[in-house]
């Protein structure tokens, strides 16, 4: 067997580098003085997330190498992913640095868990053998379900935590289930050798079956419909932070999975189940916020519907066309940009002990905080998708595919849809700008002035749903090169 | 009798499986739909081993044994959590954890 | 020679103004606010007619000049970059945006001085003017979508200007929600010239169009593409039935009004389809879907402006009635005939806003109609530049309307662009529609001035009303300079606007259509020579009888229009007093008055009654009971279903398990029928 060698680890460098971190930041954080800030965690952590993005940096040198017999693949596809998610893990530690003393939550955990959540991610979008693929599912679900309960002395953190927890291992349960059926119809584990053994032998019955509970336990991971029922209570329960974090870096991940599933290995039979999960993912998600009063319950809602936008454009890939694929890639990145950003501003308004979390606490936000409350209603028009940000030419991309792909009925499904969700996002805008809180002129509510690093983080977040908004094609140049060696 | 060939494992496992989902469907306590959880992972480490045997290749048992590790792991967390639960509203009972909806 | 127009500067200007107020504006005193607010426009304007001179002395192959400033998206073989194109249409569009847009911001620094948030409502009006611009210059499809969605976005803004208001909000809101669904058709237009011509360049996609002949024979994929483009069209200018927003976009400040809602956006719509007529003249039937949605809206319109009693209201409902005018120009395939009318529109309406506004800031905020009169000594110049607006867009000659209205009505006529799909019976009815509206235009434009500035005042009591403001208890006043210089303006170009297209049948040249006539040709070219609607033909004695017909359907035009004017005279200034006149008469020549009387009860019965039982149909029961039932029926239902879907959302475990597994069985059940087919 030949050994491993240095290139092998270079495959693995940005997690080897978050681990490393994340098991620093667990053993420095005695040292800390008993009662004093745990900032200095935090800003270690985001260290490593930023020395993540510089291994990944360094590894797009040499795209396309294979590591660990085959196990992770280097391409341009798992590069995008990591830097996608790197930057996320970026701005949402800055943007929880603050909360994190606020909610007197234990700081060594805290970023620690980021930080190894991360590692699973990352492996997430550049393994292609499924043994790996599901180490990398567990190490990434297992620390967001700790995650999502960080805020241990509250109800409802604890209940989020627990209703993840339960569903999402039973999610994987149906993951492996499908996993164990493919290996038994094509005797191998790696999603390249899956491919061709899959066109050279003829589908086997269990192939489809492998697919149907394979598509399951990711519908779960990317929440969609009729997976999604998780996703708004998990994402009400938990801290702020945390979902600015994985209801956008795990999505990615999980979207970079079943993209590689679906299409690297070009497995047979999924075009309606797709079809069907992204109309009821949208449908379901934006009538589902219509008539929310809490803001992060909302954009959980949202986040299902655009769950649903992203699997339009994979119900529009074909096997020659990179279209669809790239679109769907664009969409991760550009999605990813404008929630965390949108969730960092709920953080930083929270409050101690998560209080205000109303749409109505929003009220007179546009006098109390001019700055953060434009930077929110960008966001939110970049949600509905309004030209001159990302979420314009990620719809755009990926509507525009669909119907290349003569998806006229998705197309037109999504585009209603993309009607009705202004609607809910705007509701936001208005309470912001156009109406009164009652309580304006009493204390504290709401006062704190943004911090530095949460301005960091949010004008990290805006500037980049504003670059993918006016000047799009260096990302979609490279989606394009990432969905070529996708199908390559 | 006929001698015991893949489809008997596969036919257990999917037996397994079933009553695992059935098991987190139907059961109220916490506890046991963890246990539920668990019966479906190892109707999958089941359909390894035997796919494994049929295909003459050990990737399979490979598989199983880091999915026994990982249900360790999960076990681990999942009872942390219900603890945490536990300690917030003193019930294991899956019909009670209902402060979040709609 | 290579001369460069440096087109960027144009929408930039406005743009850095916006940047400038809306960052450092809060520190600025209202004087350099003002400065910055009127100076980048004006700046912009300035160098939209340097851009005029030069471009009239481009060498004909240099048009349409575009001009690359910067690659901006591409994906396989499909590219948008962003790119200005200059025509005459972009041209004419130009100097009415830049040009109009100037006055109205110098209106604006009169009319908002006693408003809060001064330094805000000019950075969002230049924010909108760059957006427009944007819109207007785009060399393809997208970046016009930009624009049309950045406009939409400042008009939003600007209609919510009084945060605190919650109509105001309200307002704002529907607006946004309204366009959408436009924005729903502009956007599938646009995805299906990406699938068929792969670009979105209007050279391109025209280009290629031009190898298609015309979809005479049924709807194909041109006629796809327009009814969508159209569908956009319809939301931004106000058409049936996605026109509801208008009448409450009144909420914003007047000027905001004037600009965008009367002026520029609302005709986007219209500049839109001018724009792709290339498409539009291959599609038979996209003409005739757009001749009569802007007919039906014309008339439709026209009725419920008859019995408003909100000023503003007045004019909304006129302008959506005149954009109705515009589409059905374009309907008929006389698209320079409605560019012109766009374009004297523009002057008109803008000034006919412009002059109610003043005639609310003389009353400090009245808007009622059944409060003022009797207001032409009070502010003679505000009442004289009003009556240009007035006879202007009640169409007698010779003022711009008449000319740009009388356009349409001829093409309306006579044109046979419709006649693979309609005979010439549709030409009748549209033609007859459309003069009916102009009567109606008439009457209820006379009726806002007569009730306005003749009679006696009827706006005492205002104050006891307790307006909060501190001029309530003045009497009124004549508005400032600084508002009065841009009226004077607009009402010159209300009167000799329409001097640039006089008709050849009374004696001109029609120059406004030949300028126009490069960028609606290349389209023409498809259709047989026959089809060619409205041109002058060879036979003398043919063109002849064109002439006097289209004489005769001039006089028939300025007829109605008078006859507007005359029952707007009997009701709203003659019969006013009426009462009083039978009170002193009782005891004597009794008989008479009284037949008199009947005359009047006779002309009320026959006409009044009946017209504004209709205008009340229109717009109570049709305009509120259905349309408005309708978007906000469609927010009910939906939030009702939300509610209903929130119930699977039950917080429950088991339950949430149930729907993934029953999801699970259901995918698991396709794939392996799938499987084992």
């Amino acid at each position: 067997m030949n050994p491993i060698t240095n290139t092998d680890y270079v495959t693995i460098l940005p997690e080897l580098v978050l681990a490393a971190f994340g098991l620093i930041v667990m053993l420095v954080e005695p040292f800390v003085t008993k009662g004093g800030s745990r900032k200095p965690l935090g800003y270690l952590a985001c260290l490593g997330a930023l020395a993540s993005l510089a291994a990944t940096w360094y590894q797009a040198g040499s795209p396309y190498t294979q590591g660990f017999f085959k196990m992770v693949l280097v391409d341009h596809f798992s590069v995008f992913f990591h830097v996608v998610i790197a930057l996320v893990l970026f701005v949402a530690l800055l943007g929880s640095l603050d909360y994190v003393e606020r909610q007197h939550i234990r700081a060594g955990e805290f970023y620690a868990l980021m930080l190894f959540g991360a590692v699973g991610m990352d492996l997430m979008s550049s393994a292609t053998e499924l043994v790996l693929i599901f180490i990398a599912l567990e190490i990434s679900s297992i620390s967001t379900y700790i995650l999502a309960g960080m805020r241990r002395r509250v109800a409802i953190s604890a209940e989020a935590s627990l209703k993840y927890f339960l569903l999402g291992s039973f999610a994987t349960g149906f993951f492996l289930y499908g996993v164990s059926l493919m290996f038994g119809a094509t005797g191998t584990t790696s999603i390249l050798a899956i491919g061709p053994q899959l066109h050279a032998g003829g589908f086997n019955p269990l192939v489809f079956a492998a697919v149907a509970l394979m598509f399951v336990g990711l519908g779960f991971k990317i929440a969609s419909a009729p997976f999604h029922v998780w996703t708004p209570d998990v994402y009400e329960g938990a801290p702020a932070p945390v979902v600015a974090f994985m209801s956008t870096a795990p999505k990615a991940a999980a979207f970079a999975v079943l993209l590689r599933v679906l299409f690297a290995a070009w497995t047979p039979g999924w075009f309606w189940p797709v079809w069907i999960s992204a109309a009821l993912s949208m449908t379901l998600g934006n009538i589902g916020a219509l008539r929310q009063t809490n803001i992060k319950r909302m954009l959980a809602y949202s986040s299902i519907a655009h769950a649903g936008y992203l699997l339009v454009a994979f119900a529009a890939s074909k096997a020659a066309d990179t279209a669809g694929i790239s679109a769907a890639i664009f969409y991760t990145a550009a999605y990813a940009a404008m929630n965390v950003g949108a969730f960092l501003v709920i953080s930083h308004l929270a409050g101690e002990g998560e209080r205000f979390v109303a749409i109505d606490d929003y009220a007179g936000l546009s006098r109390r905080q001019p700055a953060v409350a434009a930077s929110l209603a960008l966001l939110l028009l970049s949600l509905i998708g309004i030209p001159a940000t990302g979420g314009f030419f990620a719809k755009f991309y990926v509507f525009s595919a669909a119907l290349q792909a003569n998806l006229v009925g998705l197309t037109i499904l999504g585009l209603i849809n993309s009607g009705i969700a202004a609607y809910y996002y705007l509701r936001v805008i208005v309470v912001m700008y156009m109406r009164e809180h009652p309580a304006e002129h009493e204390h504290g509510h709401g006062a704190e002035r943004i911090t530095i690093p949460e301005g960091v983080a949010l004008t990290l977040s805006v500037l980049a749903t504003l670059y993918l908004g006016i000047m799009p094609n260096r990302v979609l140049q490279l989606a394009i090169e990432a969905a070529k060696d996708l199908l390559r | 009798m006929g001698e015991i060939s893949t489809i008997h494992y596969l036919v257990v496992a999917a037996a397994l499986f079933a009553i695992g989902t059935i098991g987190v469907l139907t059961r109220r306590n916490v506890v046991i739909i963890l246990m539920s959880i668990e019966l479906i992972l190892n109707a999958v480490n089941l359909n390894l081993v035997a796919f494994s045997r049929m295909h003459g290749q050990l990737p399979g048992q490979v598989f199983s044994i880091f999915i026994i590790t990982d249900a360790a792991a999960e076990a681990a967390v999942g009872l942390g959590i219900l603890i945490a639960f536990f300690r917030n509203k003193e019930t294991i009972n899956a019909d009670e954890v209902d402060l979040l909806k709609w | 020679m290579t001369t460069n127009l440096h087109l960027w500067l144009i929408p930039l200007l406005p743009l850095a103004g916006a940047a400038l107020n809306g960052l450092l504006g809060r520190g600025l005193s209202k004087r350099a606010v003002a400065i910055i607010g009127v100076g980048f426009p004006g700046a912009a304007f300035a160098w939209a007619l340097v851009v005029a001179s030069r471009f009239v002395a481009l060498p004909f192959e240099r048009i349409p000049y575009t001009e690359y400033i910067l690659p901006w998206i591409a994906a396989g073989s499909f590219q948008a970059n962003i790119a200005f194109y200059l025509d005459q249409l972009s041209l004419v569009m130009l100097l009415v945006v830049t040009g109009v847009g100037l006055l109205i911001h110098v209106y604006s620094v009169g009319y908002m001085e006693h408003e809060g948030g001064y330094y805000r409502f000019f950075a969002y009006l230049n924010l909108f003017m760059f957006f427009m611009l944007m819109l207007i210059l785009a060399d393809n499809y997208l970046l016009m979508f930009v624009g049309w969605e950045g406009v939409g976005l400042a008009s939003y803004l600007l209609i919510g200007f009084f945060f605190l208001k919650q109509s105001a909000a309200n307002a704002g809101k529907k607006a946004f929600i309204v366009n959408r669904v436009g924005d729903f058709g502009f956007l599938l237009g646009m995805f299906l010239l990406i699938r068929h011509f792969d670009s979105l360049n209007f050279a391109d996609v025209f280009k290629a169009v031009s190898h298609y002949p015309v979809e005479t024979a049924g709807a194909g994929l041109l006629t796809a593409i327009s009814l969508l483009l159209m569908v956009g069209a319809t939301g931004k200018s106000a058409q049936l039935p996605l026109y509801v927003w208008l009448p409450d976009a009144m909420e914003g400040p007047t000027p905001v009004s004037a600009l965008i809602h009367a002026a520029t956006m609302v005709t986007a719509g219209i500049y839109m389809i001018a724009r792709s007529n290339p498409l539009f003249s291959r599609s038979p039937i996209a003409l005739t879907v757009v001749a009569v949605i802007g007919c039906l809206t014309a008339i439709f319109a026209a009725t419920i402006g008859m019995t408003q009693t909100d000023i503003k209201r007045v004019l909304a409902y006129s302008t959506i009635s005149q954009l109705g005018y515009m589409f059905m120009a374009c309907g008929v395939a006389a698209y320079s005939a409605g560019i012109f009318h766009l374009m004297t529109h523009a002057f008109f309406k803008a000034l006919l806003f412009l002059c109610a506004g003043s005639v609310i800031h003389a009353l400090s905020g009245e808007q009622d109609m059944r409060r003022m009169g009797g207001l032409r000594k009070q502010i003679p110049w505000t009442f004289w530049t009003m009556t240009a607006g007035t006879f202007a867009i009640a169409g007698f000659p010779p003022l711009a309307g008449f000319f740009s209205k009388d356009e349409i009505l001829w093409k309306a006529w006579s044109t046979t662009a419709l006649r693979s799909v309609a005979g010439p019976a549709l030409n009748y009815t549209l033609w007859t529609l459309a003069l009916l509206t102009a009567g109606l235009t008439s009457f209820y434009m006379f009726r806002l001035w007569f009730l306005t500035f003749f009679g006696e005042f009827r706006g005492g009591s205002a104050d006891a009303h307790g307006h909060g403001d501190a001029h309530a208890s003045h009497s009124p006043h004549e508005s400032p300079g600084i508002m009065l210089g841009p009226l004077v303006l607009l009402a010159i170009l209300s009167v000799f606007g329409g001097w640039a297209g006089v008709p050849h049948a009374l004696g001109g040249s029609n120059r406004f259509d030949q300028f126009l006539a490069p960028v609606i040709q290349s389209s023409s070219e498809a259709m047989s020579a026959g089809q060619r609607a409205g041109e002058p033909q060879p036979e003398a004695a043919e063109e002849h009888a064109e002439r006097n017909a289209e004489l005769a359907l001039t006089a028939a035009s300025v007829g109605v229009a008078a006859i507007g004017f005359g029952f707007a005279w009997l009701f709203y200034f003659k019969r006013r007093d009426l009462p009083a006149r039978v009170t002193a008469v009782l005891g004597g020549i009794y008989d008479t008055v009284r037949d008199k009387y009947y005359v009047d009860e006779l002309y009320h019965a026959l006409f009044v009654r009946p017209i504004v039982g209709i205008s009340n149909f229109f717009w109570r029961d049709i305009d509120v009971g259905v349309i408005d039932a309708t978007v906000n029926g469609a927010a009910h239902a939906s939030q009702d279903v939300s509610d209903s879907l929130r119930r699977m959302q039950s917080g429950n475990i088991r339950s949430y398990a149930g729907w993934i597994a029953t999801g699970a069985a259901l995918v698991i059940v396709y794939m392996i029928w799938l499987g084992a087919r």
